[in-house]
């Protein structure tokens, strides 16, 4: 991480065929800033990541990452600059161990001869034993991934995405479907990646979005409709009415 | 993806040792025959010509089963065509032998093959030129079904056909090569195929140094390819091609080309399917468009099934135990072959899903 950078978005607008997913939203994340973005379903959230990460283009407004306009990069383009993304539904290679996981996720050359003559040097040992660490799996290392729970599961998904550095990670809804202690030891995480690097986390679950105890935004509508500290945020009149209705 | 395959190193049992240990007696187990068919006749440890003759054809299908296995129980590829790749190689060896027979043959033309003489050939068609040289006939028993294996992959996986519909295509495949090799104007012998070697490398076939030489070199290509296979799935290639098999666009997404990995692994299946065959050949003395037919691929495929998929030692556990079993219902009941078969596959898939070698490792925890 030599030069650390924000992600600036600045008037941003999507239409979908006359639906507005996004209107005129604004969002900065500093470096190494945790963020959590609520709100309800069809607020915009996902276009947002979209829009992040390339998949949609917006039909206005700026979407910076440092010096670099991510309107004009393509989807491989921004992963390579170090935006990584976890989806929703966890994909681990079941059959291989944890240590395994992280190394296919590893940066080294993707092709078949080179997976070949692979060896795992110390650097790259150390590198992946950190990881390990960070995702509290280092005592599963020579474990297959198929015998982890859901949670642990998540939190391999999140390793994978560690292991190619990225100094932005967006994360979408990670405690869906876990245990309580799970949750909380997914918050305990995602507030140690950050700091290191920059990390949005979409999320429906406000109890997740209290235990990570960083600034929240609020979406509505498309576009921003409150930001602050989680109590800031909930007793906010805007947002009380549009969670719980007039 | 079921039923998760773990690699010996991740599960721990058997250890890799003991597999190695296992590997290698079975080695000079087999390399004893031929010196105990030396044995003098009445003697009780003496091992039959025909049990030598039988062994080094089972070692052959052994390297066919490896290769199946090595795309389908590694990276999810069920080619039910492999036996294409057997047969190609065959028929390169085959063109060889037919070389070597020169004016000994029935018609005693200096050049052409009986069959050719007998359609009326005037010159050897132009891929019948080098076929005299055993270099370039064991180089072709390689490259042809490479080659194969490496077109209908890239046209396949390119355009991320997979599953059910890739094995449709390989049958289809295999079919209509059978269909191609049964033609007489295409200039392999037809039905008939070819037969009557009289030698290779200057050795009448029908001695027993033949027969021991034939057997050693078919061992040798099973421990290299066994070796080969054992290295290839331990190193990354190995567990990308696991990750391929249970989650290929996983795979895609962390940046990997699947494409180039599947063809990969095919290539290498189909060359060793092609040297099993050119090895084959000599062992048998024939070779016709039959080795073509769909069944003989889809049984290759089962002897996998039954000695457990991605495993490799599974495969050649399998060839050997199916093909033995074969051997002995066939010498008094061969009308039940095909339905001991069928309720071979159908007992192993529901009682033994890991195969034969899934029960050693049960029995092992």
């Amino acid at each position: 991480m030599t030069k650390r950078q924000g992600l600036y978005l600045d008037g941003v607008s999507v239409v979908f065929d006359g639906f507005r997913a996004l209107n005129n939203l604004s969002l900065i994340v500093d470096p190494g800033e945790l963020r959590a973005v609520i709100g309800p379903n069809g607020a915009g959230k996902t276009t947002m990541m979209d829009v992040i990460t390339g998949k949609t283009r917006p039909t206005a407004g700026t979407v910076r990452f440092g010096d670099h306009d991510l309107t004009r990069m393509d989807e491989a383009a921004i992963a390579n600059l170090g935006i990584g993304r976890k989806f929703q539904k966890p994909t681990v290679f079941d059959a291989l161990t944890v240590f395994e996981n992280l190394e296919l996720a590893l940066k080294a050359p993707r092709d078949p001869l080179s997976c070949l003559r692979w060896r795992l040097n110390a650097v790259s040992r150390a590198r992946i034993g950190a990881v390990l660490e960070e995702i509290g799996l280092a005592a599963r290392a020579a474990d297959l991934a198929g015998v982890l729970s859901h949670g642990q599961r998540q939190w391999l998904e999140i390793g994978m995405l560690l292991m190619q550095d990225p100094e932005l990670l967006l994360v979408d809804e990670p405690v869906a479907g876990m245990t309580d202690q799970e949750t909380e030891q997914t918050a305990a995480l995602l507030r140690r990646i950050a700091g290191h690097r920059s990390v949005v986390v979409v999320e429906h679950d406000l109890e997740f979005v209290r235990a990570l105890g960083e600034k929240v935004t609020v979406l509505h509508e498309g576009t921003m409709l409150s930001e602050g500290s989680i109590d800031a945020v909930q007793n906010d009149p805007r947002v009380i009415e549009v969670y719980l209705g007039r | 993806m079921s039923g998760i395959t773990a690699t010996p190193a991740a599960r721990g049992i058997p250890p890799r040792l003991l597999v190695r240990g296992a590997i290698l007696a079975g080695i000079a187990l087999l390399a004893a025959l031929p010196l105990l068919n030396l044995l003098p006749a009445g003697s009780a440890l003496r091992v039959s010509d025909f049990t030598v003759a039988v062994t080094g054809k089972w070692i052959c299908y052994a390297v066919l089963a490896l290769a199946i296995d090595i795309a389908w129980g590694y990276a999810g590829i069920l080619s039910l065509g492999h036996g294409a790749f057997f047969a190609l190689g065959g028929y390169a060896m085959g063109m060889h032998l037919m070389r070597l027979i020169g004016p000994r043959g029935v018609y005693g033309h200096p050049v052409l093959p009986d069959f050719m003489v007998f359609l009326g050939y005037r010159e050897l068609p132009w891929y019948w030129l080098g076929f005299e040289h055993f270099p370039y006939a064991l180089l072709m028993a390689l490259l042809v079904p490479g080659a194969l294996a490496f077109i209908v992959g890239w046209l396949s996986f390119r355009s991320r056909i997979t599953g059910v519909y890739f094995s449709i295509l390989t049958q289809a495949m295999t079919y209509a090569l059978m269909l191609a090799f049964f033609r007489n104007d295409m200039g392999f012998g037809g039905n008939n195929g070819f037969t009557d070697f009289k030698e290779l490398l200057g050795v009448p076939l029908n001695t027993q140094a033949a027969r021991s030489g034939l057997f050693y070199a078919a061992l040798l290509l099973l421990a290299g390819c066994l070796f080969l296979c054992r290295h290839i799935v331990s190193t990354k290639l190995g567990r990308v091609l696991v990750a391929v098999r249970d989650a290929e666009s996983r795979v895609r997404f962390l940046g990997y080309s699947v494409t180039s990995f599947k063809l990969a692994v095919f290539t290498l299946s189909g060359m060793m399917a092609g040297l099993a065959g050119a090895l084959y050949v000599p062992l048998v003395g024939i070779i016709n468009p039959g080795e073509f037919a769909p069944g003989n691929s889809i049984e290759a495929v089962i002897w996998v099934a039954v000695g457990g998929r991605g495993t490799l030692i599974g495969a050649v556990l399998g060839a050997f135990s199916v093909n033995a079993v074969k051997t002995w219902l066939t010498s008094f009941a061969p009308d039940l072959w095909l339905f001991a078969l069928g309720g071979l596959f159908v007992a192993v898939t529901l009682l033994l899903p890991q195969g034969l070698v899934g029960l050693f490792r049960r029995r092992a925890r």
